[in-house]
């Protein structure tokens, strides 16, 4: 923990006996701590630990917000069974999250690689390659819109040059997800790749030189050294990734507003179509809890895989 | 050195060259959607809307800047973004280091169940609370004013988190010593910890921003008038009342997407320390 700036104290390092707190400190510490805590807790319970219990409670309801509730029970839960859209949505962001998180791991890891290797103003291009995570999904969408007009947009038009004709890519069943992949990871690979920088340029470069006295390929240094150090980083940006990536709405809900069919209609869009289109509200709390559900599974997972896998240095 | 390490000098020499050309290519690759939605914003209407687009605009109307604006009360919805998007960050910053600095610093009973709670709900996808917060702000009649805008998003417990962590690094000494000059738990804080943390909290500060003024659900779902509809949702009207005007609309995503951009590069160097000192980067 780099502290680089000098405390504005004059007072000399206090003795061993100083660091007892003197009674008056302690008797009034419990209170201090509560009235420092007070604001972020009344907003904390009101409106985050408050809602997720109501959302257990809304699931067990029949709700359309107009007029007063009934009695469900479990129904709601067991209405996902045989509802086609509910799996169709989970399936998508199943394939979504497949998909786009080994590419943007890949290619922000690679990116970071290249920038490692001593190359000059690295600043100013990781600036520039940041420079999608800082715009705005639904603005960037809409020119991901255009980029992939059929026939004349521009994919296709860099397709035709090598002979390929581009399919119409957000509405044809094939190719709409793939589509919004490509965007995606455009999008937020930036984040990926400064983290994965920070990673690379603190391990420490005696490591290599060793790697270099006993005659090491790179790609054993890279597998030995570079991938064990990352992993803290790795673990972090594949989780954050997964989060993310199942909660995926902006770009799909303006690119292909869940279409071609539900091809590219995400678990989220079908939360918020249930919730704020067919107003069943009890439906989508279920469907959140479910989707909440897998992602405390998907976690969990990671986290028991990570132990095995990721390197801390301490 | 000399005879035998000259092919080898070169060969680096060549591999440098194709690293930094391999840099610059995907780079050029990267920016083109942000180049293109800027051109086409200054396209004429006929050449924006042919069926065969067209990247270089054959003629310049910086008009189509008033035109967006004149369409959608776009400069309203810009201005609801930053009272969204700076209500919601500075509540989250300054309630956020307050209870940090309680969970890092001082005992009292319950600390540690209280923060477990805290912890668990970071996994919770905001799609939970969701409903449960819309109803509530509905019964408050809280939609389409400020407060049902900013406050359900004001309090996480991500600040809490990455904040605590970075106070528990500060060393205890610092807050011992103004403590023997006669400081106050409330003075150490403002005076001791709060100017050593600035990177910490101006990383958190950065995030947040961003993150709501990318936000599209929440003001999707509670705003209904001009009076708090965001940028984000505002582009959306934009394309369902005039069709695709793609000049007007990507003009008016420019618009919505720079200020953030320059927000952004004033504050990246926070940001990339931030990552780098939470030790996320490993170490």
């Amino acid at each position: 923990m780099a502290v680089d700036t000098a405390p504005a104290v004059t007072t000399p390092a206090p003795s061993q006996q100083s660091l007892k707190p003197t009674p008056r400190w302690r008797s009034r510490e419990a209170l201090t701590a509560w009235l420092f805590i007070l604001p972020s807790l009344i907003g904390f319970l009101i409106f985050t630990a408050g809602p997720v219990v109501a959302a257990g409670v809304i699931s067990l309801l029949n709700w359309n917000l107009f007029s007063a509730p009934t009695w469900a029970g479990l129904h709601n839960f067991a209405r996902l069974g045989p509802d086609p859209t509910f799996w169709s949505a989970l399936g998508n962001t199943a394939y979504f999250t497949l998909v786009s998180v080994p590419l943007t791991i890949l290619v922000s890891l690679a990116l970071a690689l290249l920038l490692n290797q001593g190359v000059r103003r690295v600043a100013v291009l990781r600036s520039l390659l940041l420079l999608p995570y800082a715009t705005i999904t639904v603005a960037v969408a809409f020119v991901w819109i255009w980029l992939y007009i059929p026939h004349d947009g521009l994919v296709n038009a860099v397709l035709g040059w090598f002979g390929i004709n581009g399919p119409e890519w957000l509405i044809s069943d094939n190719w709409a997800m793939p589509a919004l992949i490509l965007m995606s990871v455009w999008k937020s690979f930036g984040f990926g790749m400064v983290v994965f920088l920070a990673g690379l340029q603190a391990i420490p470069q005696q490591l290599y030189e060793a790697g270099r006295v006993d005659g090491t390929s790179p790609w054993n240094s890279f597998r030995h050294i570079t991938l064990p150090m990352l992993s803290p980083a790795l673990f972090f940006v594949i989780v954050t990734s997964v989060i993310g990536s199942f909660q995926v709405f902006d770009q799909a809900l303006i690119m292909t507003n869940g279409g071609p069919g539900t091809r590219t209609t995400t678990l989220v869009m079908y939360i918020y179509r249930t919730g704020f289109e067919n107003y069943d509200q009890g439906y989508a709390a279920a469907q959140s809890l479910v989707l909440f559900a897998f992602i405390v599974v998907i976690t969990a997972g990671q986290f028991l895989f990570q132990r095995r896998l990721v390197h801390y240095d301490n | 050195m000399t005879t035998e390490a000259m092919p080898l000098a070169s060969n680096k020499a060549l591999q440098r060259k194709l690293i930094v050309f391999a840099c610059f290519l995907v780079t050029a690759l990267t920016l083109i959607p942000v180049v293109m939605m800027i051109l086409v914003a200054f396209q004429s209407d006929a050449e924006s809307m042919a069926a065969k687009p067209s990247f270089w605009p054959s003629s310049w109307h910086p008009e189509n800047l008033t035109r967006a604006f004149d369409l959608v009360p776009l400069g309203k919805y810009l201005l609801n973004t930053v009272y969204f998007a700076a209500g919601t960050t500075i509540l989250e910053t300054v309630t956020a280091a307050l209870a940090a600095y309680a969970f890092a610093r001082l005992n009292f009973p319950g600390r540690s169940w209280l923060f477990g709670i805290y912890l668990a709900t970071l996994m919770i996808p905001s799609q939970v609370t969701l409903i449960p917060q819309f109803v509530l702000v509905a019964k408050l009649h809280g939609i389409d004013t400020w407060p049902g805008m900013i406050l359900p998003h004001a309090f996480t417990a991500i600040g809490v988190f990455l904040l605590r962590q970075f106070f528990l690094g500060i060393p205890r000494d610092y807050e011992e010593a103004a403590r023997l000059d006669g400081a106050n738990r409330w003075q150490a804080f403002v005076r001791v910890i709060v100017p050593l943390a600035v990177p910490a909290i101006a990383t958190l500060a950065v995030f947040k921003f961003i993150g709501q003024w990318n936000n599209l659900l929440w003001p999707l779902v509670i705003s209904n008038s001009d009076a708090t509809r965001t940028a984000s949702v505002g582009l959306q009207v934009f394309q369902d009342t005039n069709g695709t005007q793609w000049n007007l609309l990507l003009m008016a995503a420019t618009v919505t997407t720079i200020p953030l951009i320059v927000l952004f590069f004033l504050t990246q160097r926070w940001f990339v320390r931030g990552i780098t000192m939470s030790g996320l980067g490993g170490r």
